[in-house]
This record gives structure tokens, sequence and C-alpha cells, in this order.
């Protein structure tokens, strides 16, 4: 049973002033009052009862099938020849190809959006938590923060579509050859991939920062350290498992979307780069990922084999659920590590 | 912070300050310029039509056409728009998947934090987040590929399909599967949320009641829950942030090509007649941006999406305040 169970009859008369007072009798059996037994209570209170438990089983169902659902896809689907070629665009679902390419736009966007994010979004929390001067300057922000997370994926999309077609920001994608700003790259997706990380960094390092007691700031102070300092040589080691959860969780998110790829990335089948320059080419060209792809193959896109759509979409729940994975891996090294510095705080 | 005031002020922790407050200030400027640009190139959409642009009138599909074919001369650009079934489809789902959300959300946080057999409760946590994880997109293809089906041949038959055919093509995309999905996209948000408050709520409170004899459903009901009430107002907000922003899915599981307003008179097949939200009609259009009128018209879509998102998320922060106020953490 929960945690929240009342006291036992027992257990409840104790007065406080009584010397190490047993909260609650170290029985197993003492958990379940035998008075508050579920079979006792009105039919109103069974029937809500009742509802709870409906509930949580239907939502266990759910993530069960959906998981079930989609293994039983992925493994019949999923072959080593479809990961590692290109997909070609072909109504022969034989000659269509793989999934190469898709996974590829993936990690390349999923690595432009973070590494944008995170400076930025470290940058934000530091100052809010650590200056936030003048007050009304440090609201503003928080709420263009939450803005940001509201706003719906699609919007940032279009969005950025209109500023990356200006004229001066043609070197991030391409000229078509009338002269207009092509405004689909992996560059201008990742850039606005970005935003939909920023609110996770931001809000996951502020709050580690919170997390860090005062007298850890106070003790280097008291060294003589000035604030810059003391940014850069104890609050930032100490709140990088922090960093790296908010950051792990945006590129949960970037991994995920589909709107901003299938507005800002041009919607090739394959990578197409722009130019001849190696990296840069890339960045400037289009491509897609393993979310368009799958919206693609889909009944509502144009490639249409659904098998091929579920061998991406397995690849991609797999991809998503090993970074939330690893946010669990990182919290449990975060606890360790924080010992550590308060043990240092108290020496 | 008022001990760093004391500290001599040196040259680096200046310019620390400014650079720290410089990306700060780009994220504010960011945001303005995002609204500020939505807002102007939306502008000519809102204005042709006026109030009537909320309105209804016509077919929008017709109308969006139109727009899309209007001459390339800018004094004959055609705005001529009555967008109400669009927000109505919009409305319609996000309210009902709310509704529907909040209420298992709520029975399924009680369960969690009061109910759950620890086996079950251990199990229940990662579910949750599970869910919370899952890309919309998957939620999408497997409502396309397994529910959409399903629906059409199981839940509506050919005979009902047939007798409908002049009024409206049931496709099996319907407000019922989209209803369900953006259910199973924002329960877990608002399980969070909501699982937070009720584990927050004071030990000493619960146990008053319990001293008084009251039974643990009531307690959780009369105490836990009523003393949540702002974290399920927080639910709410963001949650319905995220489901009016939803276009992906919605695209592929609420309408086929055509805009259909359900009637709620229609009784069961009220659910099962296809919907057209804002979000997924932005999507549709996507393609066809380089007219301009169109362009504008998609952008006021994008505006009301943008206001209405930014005044939710304003909102749920200070809803997540008024929770700190009353010692419960969101």
């Amino acid at each position: 049973m929960a945690t929240t169970t009342p006291p036992t009859p027992s257990a409840a008369p104790v007065r406080p002033a009584t010397p190490l007072p047993p909260r609650r009798t170290p029985t197993v059996k003492a958990k379940t009052a035998p008075k508050d037994s579920w079979r006792t209570w009105p039919l109103r209170d069974r029937a809500g009862l009742a509802l709870c438990w409906a509930a949580g089983i239907f939502f266990c169902l759910v993530a069960a099938s959906i998981v079930l659902y989609m293994l039983y896809k992925g493994v019949t689907q999923l072959s080593l020849d479809l990961l590692v070629s290109s997909p070609e665009s072909s109504q022969d679902q034989t000659k269509s190809g793989g999934i190469l390419d898709p996974i590829l736009g993936t990690l390349i966007l999923t690595t432009i959006g973070i590494a944008l994010a995170a400076p930025l979004g470290v940058t934000v929390a530091l100052w809010l938590t650590e200056y936030g001067r003048p007050r009304w300057l440090a609201r503003a922000v928080e709420i263009s923060v939450e803005i940001i997370a509201g706003t719906p994926s699609i919007v940032l999309a279009i969005f950025g579509l209109i500023v990356f077609s200006q004229d001066f920001l043609s070197f991030l994608s391409f000229e078509a050859t009338g002269g207009g700003v092509f405004g689909r790259s992996f560059f201008i997706a990742g850039a606005v991939m970005s935003l939909i990380a920023l609110p996770l960094v931001v809000g996951a390092t502020r709050e580690a920062l919170q997390s860090i007691p005062g007298h850890v700031r106070e003790a280097s102070y008291a060294l003589g350290k000035t604030k810059a300092a003391t940014i850069r040589r104890v609050l930032l080691p100490a709140i990088r498992p922090g960093i790296a959860t908010g950051s792990v969780l945006g590129m949960g998110r970037i991994v995920g979307d589909t709107a901003i790829v299938i507005v800002l990335l041009g919607a090739t089948v394959q990578l197409e780069a722009y130019g001849d320059t190696p990296v840069l080419g890339t960045l400037r060209g289009t491509g897609s990922t393993l979310t368009s792809y799958v919206y693609q193959n889909s009944p509502a896109g144009e490639g249409g084999s659904p098998d091929k759509a579920y061998a991406a979409a397995f690849v991609l729940l797999l991809i998503v659920l090993a970074l939330n994975f690893s946010v669990d891996l990182i919290a449990a090294g975060g606890r360790r590590s924080r010992g550590g510095l308060s043990d240092r705080g108290k020496a | 912070m008022a001990l760093a005031a004391r500290q001599p002020r040196t040259w680096s922790d200046a310019r620390a300050e400014r650079t720290l407050g410089a990306g700060a200030v780009v994220t504010l400027l960011f945001v303005v310029a995002m609204v500020v640009y939505v807002v102007i190139n939306a502008w000519p959409s809102f204005s042709h039509n006026g109030l009537a642009w909320f309105g209804s009138g016509g077919n929008v599909d017709q109308q969006l056409h139109d727009i899309q074919l209007s001459p390339a001369d800018p004094d004959q650009y055609v705005y001529h728009l009555r967008a109400w079934p669009l927000l109505y489809g919009t409305i319609l789902t996000t309210a009902l998947a709310v509704a529907i959300g909040l209420a298992l959300s709520l029975l399924a946080s009680i369960f969690l934090t009061e109910f759950a057999p620890r086996k079950l409760q251990r199990v229940l946590d990662p579910v949750v987040r599970l869910l919370a994880a899952v890309p919309s997109i998957v939620l999408g293809l497997i409502g396309i590929l397994v529910i959409v089906p399903f629906v059409r041949d199981t839940l509506i038959g050919q005979e009902t399909k047939s007798s409908l055919i002049y009024l409206v093509q049931l496709t099996g995309q319907s407000v019922a599967v989209a209803v369900f999905l953006l259910v199973v996209m924002i329960s877990p948000i608002m399980i969070a949320i909501i699982t937070d408050a009720l584990r927050s709520v004071p030990k000493s409170w619960t146990e008053g009641s319990a001293a008084l004899g009251v039974n643990r459903w009531r307690t959780m009901w009369r105490i836990s829950v009523r003393a949540a009430r702002p974290a399920m107002i927080a639910a709410v907000v963001l949650s319905t942030a995220r489901a009016l922003g939803e276009a992906i899915m919605l695209s592929l599981v609420a309408s086929s090509a055509q805009s259909f307003s359900p009637n709620p008179l229609d009784g069961i097949y009220f659910f099962l007649e296809p919907v057209h939200p804002l979000a997924a009609t932005i999507v549709d259009n996507a393609e066809a941006l380089s007219a301009t009128p169109l362009k504008q018209t998609v952008y006021a879509f994008a505006a009301l999406l943008l206001l209405s998102s930014a005044i939710l998320s304003i909102g749920g922060t200070f809803a997540k305040r008024s929770m700190r106020r009353y010692g419960i953490q969101s």
C-alpha cells in the first residue's frame, strides 16, 4: 500500500514527548488497518476505487500495446539491409531502399539542435538564477521561455520559414534559380529545433542551480572568489548532471519532432548536399529524418510503404527510449556527485 | 544574492553578468520578434475579412483553394475566408481530449499515489514516463494504420458508410480516433503534474482526516485532491497548449481532405465524423506557401495558435505559482 497510509489505531496515540516515538509498527500487516478495508466503504467510495483501478490499468494496457505492437512490427520488418541502405524514391516497395539517410538526418539534426540549445539554455538559466536583475527583465525572460515551451512546433516551423527565407540569410540554405531563397536546410531546421529543446535545458539547469545550497556559494566568496569565478569553478561543475539531463530531454524532443522537419528540411528522400564543401554542403542541403520518413511513408505521404514506416518508427522509438533511460543514469550519477560536493562544502 | 552585492565587482565579473544577460535578452527578443513577425504576416488575412474571419459560411476548403489560386496581381488577391469549421475542429478535439484526459489522469494519479499495490506502482511510474516519451508521429502511425481501419471497417461498416456518402465520407479518420490519441498524448503530462502535487500534500492533513475516522478514499478525494486543485489547473492549461498545437498526428488521423464540422445532434455518428483542426490545416498547406495570400492566411492560423498557446503558457505559470504559495510543489 502507498506511503500516505494513515497510522494504525495501535500506533496512533503517541505523545510527542515520548522519546523515539514508534511512528508505525514495523510489521507488514499493520499497513492496512483491518477497519479501513475497502470492503467496509460505502458504495460510492468503492465505485471511485474501482474507477481508479480502471484508469491505472487502462494506461498500462495502452503503453503495453504500443510497445508490443511496435516491437512485433519492428522485429518483423527491420533488417540489417534496411538499416545500411539509402532510400530511393520508388513506388515499388522492393526498390525503395532502406532508412540509412533518415537515421543520419536525425543524428545531424539532433547534434545541431542541441549544440545551439545547450549553451544558450545554460546561459539563460545561469543569468536567471545567479543574477536576475533587473527583476522585470528576469520575469520577462522567464515568461518568454515559458512561451517558447508552449508554442506549437508547427508555428515555430513556419516562423523559421519566413525568417530564413530573407535574402541576407541565403548562405544558410540556397537560392533557387529564380533568385528566391529556399529557406530549407539542415542548418535552418536545426536552428529552429534548438528552440524546442531550449526550455528543457533552461528548466533542468535552473533546477540544478537552485538545489545547490547557498553555503557552497558563500564558501567560494569567502575564499575571495569573484562571482564569475564561482560560477565558472564551483557552480558549473556541480550542475553538469543537470545540464546533461536537460540536454538529453531536449534531444528526445528534437528526435521526436515532425512538423519542423517536414516544413524546414525540404523533405527530400536522401541527404542532398548543396555545393561541394563536404560538411557545409550537407548542412546547407536538404534531407529527411526518421520522423519525416515515417510521415512520408504513411498513407498521408507519397511513399506509401507502411512496413518501412513501421521499421523507421521502431528505430525512432528505440532512440527515444534509450535517451530516456540515459536520463535515469545521469540522475543516478548526479545524486552521487552532489553528495560529493556537499561533503567538500563541509570540509 | 544580497551577499553578491558586497563583493568587489571586478571587470570580469561585470562582463560575466553582461554576457549571460545577453543570452537571456536574446531569448526575450526572439519571442517578441516571433510574435511581431507572425502577426504582421497574418494581418492582411484578418483585415480583409474583419471579424467574419472567425465566423462560418461557405466551404472552407473551396475558400482556401480560391486563395491559393488568386491572381498574381497584389490588387486582386483573394482573401475571403470563414474559418469557423477549422476553429471548431480545434476547439472540439482539444476540449474533448482535455476533459477526458483530466478525468482519466486524476483517477490514475490517485491510484498511483495512494491505492496501487507496491508492485503495480513500480510498473506504473515507468509506464507513464514511457507514454510521455512516445513521439506523436508513432501514435499517428499506429492511429492511421491500425485504429482508423478498425473504426472504418468495424465500427462504421459498409452500410452506414454508403448511407451517409452524400453527406460526408466516413473514412474512419474521425473525432473519436483523434481524441483518443490526444488523450494518450497529453495524459502523461497531466499525471506527472497531478501526482507530484498529490504527493506533496502535507501528511498532517491526511493523517488528521484519517484520525477523524474518514476512510482512505474520502481522505484522498476530500483533502488531497482539493489541495491539488491548482495543480489540476496547471495540468489542464499545459496540456491544452499541447493539444492545440498537435499538427502532424491530427493531420494523419483526424481528417481526410475535406473540412467537415461534426454536429453533436448526429448522435453516435458525431464521434465518427472527420474533423479538421487548425494546426493540421497548416501542415496540409505548408507546401503551397509560395502563393502570397495563402501564405498570409496560413500565418493567420499560426498567429491564432501562437497567441492562444502564449496565453495558456502564461496562465500555467501563474497557476503553478499559486501552488507554490500553498506549499505544494509542482
